[in-house]
């Protein structure tokens, strides 16, 4: 295969206060292919936002840090960037867009202000130039009256609008990587369904990479190339997103799956998952997941299981399988 | 076919927008517009619907939480519509809410026993009677007897929705009206929550009103479903028949945008152009006829009546007139 364009190993993020160490990503790999969709999936706390702040190098401080691991980005490993090296990087090599665009949008300053302060950052080119490029990016993410908008604010928007304007500032340096961490969750079904077109057409017209990171199972079967599935800050289910849908491997990947309502066939009793995520200050020594899995046996709280392959380009983090 | 424990007739809810210093009404949001409905006894009905389509603020009507403007809401053979003070008290155990955000439903500065008591104290029951019933209901929502002497914030958000639960459940109530009640909960406890949801009906003979924006959610736990799109109800229906066969083309796009996770015989998305219009100023004639692919000329004029197209079908479009 050819050389990833983004490589995570033994990445390791711990927010490290007095009395914890709360290990939200511990150890994990992944790697990304050029023009790939990688969708990150897993529940709350798992790691996935962590993962991607990790990348961008935007870790919370001072809690936050990233203890191990490197990220190769394009030949580089981020992790040893001096800070100055990372803003030419963040914006223009790698973006990023969020759940909730109104409070990632700066509320006083007009659509075209943001949109612009990327490229003036980024590029060399005047204030007037810079607009143009807006006003262009915007149509061309299918905001309407993209001329007037620029001049506007956000909270003049509706929710899909504003994600479209994310969109349009991520993409407006034509990023190599685009990081969207739950870009969809926000919206209503509808408008979910247009911002997920949207960044398939990015995809195809600037040849972008994707890392998406979503908890909905429905998105990463419409999205994905290659799914990683995130528990307790590990990864435990990597594979093509065919063979997931098709033969979901790990316990927790079966009882996700098998735990959602289905729109087309009609299930008695859904099936859950007992009990809760472990405590990530005091994770048990051996399988994370044991706790709640159906087929654990004593040896997997011994013993952490380690990622492997069980079939060509399947890797499962389960001993039993 | 059991008789109808509640009857909802010609239901709306107009919020004055006012302006300038004398506040005076210079228009009006219609949130919800002309909806009836009516729900069996032992029945759960599904309100589907985007954001502002009117689905919580019609649940907030029934609970006598909010004023209608003018509508009717027959309650167990007794219209409550225009009940006040003590005539409202002497019904109101019989309908109770369960809501969406575990966090903020629950009083952080009183203890789990008080919050599931509270509603039985002030309905003079006395404080032993009440502390055994609270055991029970905590036992029975799938929590201990002891975490009655604790409080909200050390449950997690899952515990703190059987806790909502519990408290709704106290007064033997008949109908419950559960707004977003597992939108904000990861897929492994949404499912653990709507089986409990399930049993707990079974077992005390309730009716719910079930509203979500989740498809998905709403087809597995409703008996019917009524889709809502700007204040109207445009399509009500048996479950099978609605998503099996859905009549309304704004019922169509929805369940064609949302998501199914899985890979192969994905059906064909219909992706809506655009975003709803608002409430304060809805289109003349059918309030889809913006967005709607199978546009006609009379749609632009004349509003749809909701008629019946198929037995317990029914829908509100003038393509089946």
């Amino acid at each position: 295969m050819a050389e990833p364009l983004l490589a995570i190993k033994n990445l390791k993020t711990y927010f490290i206060s007095k009395d914890a160490e709360v290990r939200a990503v511990d150890g994990i790999d992944i790697e990304v292919q050029p023009r790939q969709v990688v969708c990150i999936v897993g529940e709350s706390g798992c790691g996935k936002s962590m993962t991607s702040l990790s990348i961008m190098r935007l870790v919370p401080k001072p809690k936050g840090k990233i203890v191990d691991g490197e990220i190769w980005f394009n030949g580089r490993d981020l992790l040893k960037l001096s800070e100055d090296e990372m803003t030419d990087v963040r914006g223009n090599e790698i973006s990023m867009i969020f759940q909730e665009p109104m409070t990632a949008l700066n509320p006083v300053l007009t659509i075209g202000e943001q949109i612009t302060e990327v490229l003036l950052r980024h590029r060399k080119m005047t204030k007037r130039q810079a607009l143009a490029k807006a006003i262009e990016m915007l149509q061309f993410v299918g905001v309407p009256r993209a001329s007037e908008i620029v001049h506007e604010y956000p909270h003049q928007l509706s929710g899909g609008m504003r994600q479209r304007v994310m969109i349009a500032m991520a993409m407006v340096c034509e990023p190599k990587l685009l990081i969207a961490d739950e870009p969809t969750t926000a919206l209503d079904v509808t408008i979910q369904a247009q911002v997920l077109e949207l960044m398939k057409k990015m995809r195809e017209d600037f040849n972008t990479s994707i890392i998406l990171i979503t908890h909905d199972l429905g998105v990463v079967a419409d999205m994905a190339d290659h799914v990683v599935v995130m528990y307790a800050g590990q990864v435990v289910e990597s594979t093509d997103a065919d063979s997931l849908f098709a033969e979901p491997t790990h316990p927790y990947t079966k009882g996700l799956l098998a735990s959602i309502p289905s729109l087309e066939e009609e299930k008695d009793v859904l099936y859950s998952i007992p009990g809760t995520v472990p405590d990530a200050a005091a994770f048990p020594k051996g399988c994370r997941f044991a706790d709640r899995c159906p087929i654990a046996q004593p040896s997997c709280r011994e013993k952490m299981p380690e990622l492997r392959e069980v079939k060509p380009g399947h890797l499962v983090r389960c001993d039993l399988v | 076919m059991s008789e109808n424990l509640l009857e909802v007739r010609n239901l709306k809810k107009y919020f004055p927008i006012t302006a300038g210093l004398l506040r005076r009404t210079v228009g009006h949001v219609k949130a919800v517009d002309d909806v009836s409905f009516t729900v069996r006894t032992g029945e759960t009905l599904g309100i589907v619907g985007e954001s502002g389509c009117g689905k919580s603020t019609t649940g907030r009507m029934i609970m006598r939480v909010l004023e209608p403007t003018s509508g009717e809401i027959v309650f167990d053979g007794q219209d409550i519509t225009k009940l006040r003070g003590k005539e409202l008290r002497a019904v109101r155990p019989k309908f109770q809410m369960v809501f969406q955000d575990p966090y903020a439903s629950l009083n952080p500065k009183m203890g789990i026993e008080e919050i599931i008591a509270e509603p039985l104290i002030v309905n003079g029951v006395n404080r032993k009677q009440a502390t055994e019933r609270v055991i029970h209901l905590l036992e029975r929502v799938g929590l201990r007897a002891d975490d009655r002497n604790r409080y909200p914030h050390e449950f997690s958000g899952g515990q703190r929705q059987r806790i909502g639960i519990a408290r709704a459940l106290a007064l033997n109530p008949k109908l419950i009206v559960a707004d977003e009640a597992v939108s904000a909960l990861d897929v492994s406890i949404q499912s653990q929550i709507l089986n409990l949801m399930m049993d707990l009906k079974k077992e005390f003979n309730l009716s719910y009103i079930f509203i979500s924006h989740n498809l998905a959610v709403v087809r597995h736990i409703s008996d019917r479903v009524g889709v809502m799109y700007l204040g109207h109800m445009v399509e009500l229906a048996d479950k099978r028949s609605l998503y099996a066969d859905p009549r309304h083309p704004y019922t169509e796009a929805l369940l064609s945008a949302a998501p199914e996770p899985k890979r192969q015989g994905r059906r064909e998305r219909i992706i809506l152009q655009g975003d709803v219009p608002s409430p304060a100023n809805p289109p003349k004639g059918c309030p889809f006829h913006t967005r709607c692919p199978k546009v006609m000329d009379i749609c632009k004029v004349e509003r749809p009546a909701l008629k019946q197209v198929a037995p317990n079908h029914l829908v509100a479009c003038h393509l089946y007139n």
